[in-house]
């Protein structure tokens, strides 16, 4: 069947780079299958749920990168009990044992403990780039063992994270033989840092290129630090609250100055206005920008220096902008990609006389010609707005907007707001992610099911009247991949209507809507290939189990697909089908 | 069955996080009779109000006080959809900001009672956010975000909702504070002590509300019959 002799398909195998082209070629024939999964070195795992460690490990013995996430996406915002699961060890176990030369683990909400990654540093002796995302469960003294014993790291990324910081010396713990480090973050330690140690560190990293700092950096370490590193393209400051003295101020700006290779900026934690002009120099070269936790930054200061930042492709802001600032960032950034405004006053108190409102994102859509990506907070939105953003913008690939109000209307004309994101679905033909908020009817779905061919992923809350609401979106959306709804009127009809789809998908969440145990069972005993897990927690009803009401609501349905049937980690809580 | 399930301290804790919530809770099981034992609707928490010999006239005076504001979006579970690292982040520069405002504008300290978000007129740097509460007989702690309350009223009634009640589903957003507050009347099987910044577990109420969540660590709602000799 092979015209060429194996070596040479797995060289051609070698241009091939994303999974999903992987994946297809390893279907073609027996022995492309074959070829392909002995020189498959990355493999991406969405739901660390949906395989176990040994059956990755068979197929694919020369793994080298491995991708996992855990929890469902709504974990985010503390919708999943922190046992629910996700662990990591057993991966970390199961990759030792089978001695697989392991370089390269990316994590994303899963559970990782001290025990973990003391066995990680010690198994792979190339081991050479830890990422972690919204991971827990780990102290500073576990990133002590990656420190002291991975001979040949180079990253480590520490994104978002619950770390347990005890305040030890892990950056003591990288050997003075350690000069392999290309990126080094640690920006959500929330403790002390040994900044002596840091220092000797960036020192001897000729190669580092990526440093995020903590809170706990000042102001002259950050200079002293900078003047070590002028070849770093991407930072994030920590922290400096008081105005600096000139000195120390002027010492910044010689050190921000010889950092040319700056492409990327980010923290200011906690930051005094003042100290922002030290990085005028260097803004004309950014394309990557995130003032998200720089809470403390009035708006006029965001804007001048926004205003000089003509080449940024990514901007990540907080909704003090203002509808003003957005239309800077519209006038100045023609090469923006991605926008994301984040609300600054969560409790919705604050008379936010400055806050983003629908002027903003239409000021955005007209200016930024190339704007694929977005996710918006605000407080309020129009239908026309919406249209005109959908005319202005069709090549949305990712449109995340969050009105702050549940079931907010449209706040002229008081209609929902399903014309709008009808609009949006309409014309951005190529749209894989979606989120909706406001003021929803079944109508919306109506419209996304029709329109939203290439949706893979769409997040609903507080939306439609009925199941056909539901109903729409699965019989429309052929290409979805995960499906999470939560306060919405959505019950068993919906659910059960089509049982073989979830096969054809990662997950599906609900969680306050109207299926109930009853519904799940019935999905659940059709449906070999599937977990369906029910998270009740109520500590009550585990009880009464003998008394169970079939018609009773389930609070939170978690279904995803799997090949290797149920889990055994799961807690009392959690129910599985 | 209750008894057997101790209430775990340390690191075995089964955690679940909250959001920014007055309601607390999940949605409801609809149809269900109060448990049994404890979980009846009688639970309520005392405060240092139950005791005697502890002057208690501020949480007769907040009592007037007691009762719902509207509803907002800031009061549902997991809304809005802000990854809890970053609104953690957000809830204490708030507090930060507030308190420099406040240092610079040289106001007056502000009266205990006052029913406005106390957080916004605290001095110096507050690290509060979320903290954990655990309850005596339940496995799972929970957690509780103080900077979303203004006072002990509120605290025991989230508290109260979140280990007492079953609440109705956070669909439409009706005022879930319907029901008197049980606080101050009767008598409760549980009592609600914090644990202070010096490491001492005291009974909740005694300092004013500021003073209070300057100084907590977390909270443990524990059974009446354990609590003598806290505090008093």
């Amino acid at each position: 069947m092979n015209y060429f002799p194996d070596e040479v398909i797995e060289h051609v195998f070698d241009f091939v780079v994303s999974h999903k082209d992987r994946n297809s070629i390893s279907l073609v024939c027996k022995s492309w299958y074959k070829i392909e999964r002995c020189s498959r070195k990355e493999v991406f795992i969405g739901n660390c749920y949906a395989i176990n460690p040994e059956r990755l490990i068979g197929r694919f013995p020369c793994l080298k990168s491995l991708t996992l996430k855990g929890k469902p996406h709504f974990a985010d915002f503390n919708l999943v009990p922190h046992e629910w699961g996700g662990f990591v060890l057993p991966w970390i176990e199961a990759l030792a044992r089978s001695r697989v030369g392991l370089e390269e683990l990316r994590l994303k909400r899963m559970v990782v403990t001290d025990e973990s990654l003391e066995l990680l540093s010690r198994s792979f002796a190339n081991f050479k780039s830890l990422v972690l995302v919204s991971c827990e469960g780990f102290t500073t003294d576990g990133l002590a063992s990656i420190a002291a014993n991975c001979r040949q790291l180079r990253e480590l990324d520490l994104q978002e994270n619950e770390i347990d910081d005890h305040r030890g010396q892990w950056l003591n713990c990288f050997p003075d033989s350690c000069t392999t480090l290309t990126s080094l973050n640690f920006a959500c330690l929330k403790g002390e840092t040994n900044v002596a140690a840091l220092e000797r560190l960036v020192a001897r990293s000729p190669n580092l290129k990526s440093l995020k700092l903590n809170r706990a950096v000042p102001l002259d370490a950050l200079a002293r630090l900078m003047s070590c590193a002028p070849q770093l393209v991407d930072l994030g400051v920590g922290s400096y609250e008081n105005e600096p003295d000139p000195e120390s101020f002027a010492k910044l700006m010689t050190a921000i100055e010889k950092c040319i290779s700056l492409r990327s900026l980010s923290g200011f934690l906690e930051v005094a206005p003042l100290c922002l002009p030290a990085f005028y120099p260097i803004c004309q070269n950014l394309i990557s920008l995130n003032l998200s936790y720089a809470a403390e930054i009035q708006g006029n200061h965001l804007i001048k220096l926004i205003q000089l930042c003509k080449r940024l492709q990514r901007l990540w802001i907080l909704d003090s902008i203002g509808d003003k600032g957005l239309v800077v960032v519209a006038d100045t950034c023609k090469e923006l990609q991605e926008l994301r405004v984040f609300p600054s006053d969560v409790h919705g108190e604050e008379d936010n006389n400055a806050a983003v409102t629908e002027v903003g994102l239409v000021a955005i859509s007209a200016g930024c010609p190339k704007l694929h990506s977005i996710l918006y907070f605000c407080k309020q939105m129009t239908n026309a707005a919406l249209i005109a953003v959908a005319k202005n913008c069709p090549n949305f690939i990712r449109f995340r907007l969050c009105i702050l109000e549940p079931h907010k209307p449209d706040h002229i004309t008081s209609q929902s707001l399903d014309e709008g994101f009808g609009a949006i679905v309409q014309a951005c033909k190529g749209l894989r992610r979606l989120s909706v908020s406001g003021l929803l009817t079944d109508q919306v779905f109506l419209y996304i099911g029709m329109y939203a061919e290439q949706l893979e992923m769409l997040s609903i809350a507080f939306a439609g009247d009925t199941d056909k609401g539901m109903l729409y979106v699965l019989n429309g959306c052929k290409k979805m991949r995960k499906l999470e709804i939560r306060d919405s009127p959505f019950g068993n009809a919906a659910l059960l209507a089509d049982v073989g789809r979830y096969e054809t998908m990662r997950s599906l969440w609900m969680s306050s809507c109207e299926v109930t145990l009853g519904g799940c069972k019935r999905l659940a005993q059709n449906s070999p290939r599937l977990n369906v897990e029910i998270i009740n927690e109520n500590e009550n009803n585990r009880m009464e189990q003998n008394e169970e009401d079939e018609r009773e609501k389930v609070d939170k349905l978690y279904l995803y697909r799997t090949v290797v049937g149920t889990r055994k980690d799961a807690p009392p809580y959690v129910r599985i089908l | 069955m209750i008894t057997e399930l101790e209430m775990g301290k340390g690191e075995s804790e089964l955690e679940l996080g909250l959001g920014l919530s007055l309601g607390g809770g999940t949605a409801a099981k609809i149809g269900k009779s109060g448990g049994g034992g404890a979980w009846g609707e009688r639970g309520r928490l005392l405060t240092a109000k139950d005791f005697p010999s502890v002057g208690s006239k501020r949480a007769a005076d907040s009592a007037s006080h007691a009762g719902s504001s509207p509803p907002r979006s800031s009061q549902v579970v997991g809304w809005p959809p802000i990854g809890s690292h970053r609104m953690n982040s957000l809830v204490n520069n708030q507090a930060t900001k507030s308190a420099r405002e406040e240092e610079e504008a040289g106001k007056k300290k502000v009266k205990d009672d006052e029913p406005k978000d106390v957080t916004k007129k605290v001095n110096g740097k507050v690290q509060v956010g979320f903290i954990k509460v655990n309850m005596d007989g339940v496995a799972i702690g929970r957690k509780v975000d103080l900077n979303a309350h203004s006072s002990y009223e509120n605290l025991a009634q989230t508290l109260e909702d979140m280990f007492f009640r079953t609440n109705p589903g956070t669909v439409g957003l009706t005022s879930q504070f319907t029901k008197p507050l049980r606080l101050l009347d009767g008598s409760s099987e549980f009592v609600l002590t914090y644990e202070d910044k010096e490491g001492d577990w005291m009974l909740v109420g005694d300092v004013p509300w500021r003073m209070f969540i300057n100084s907590v660590k977390r909270l443990r709602v524990m059974k009446t019959s354990e609590a003598n000799g806290l505090g008093m």
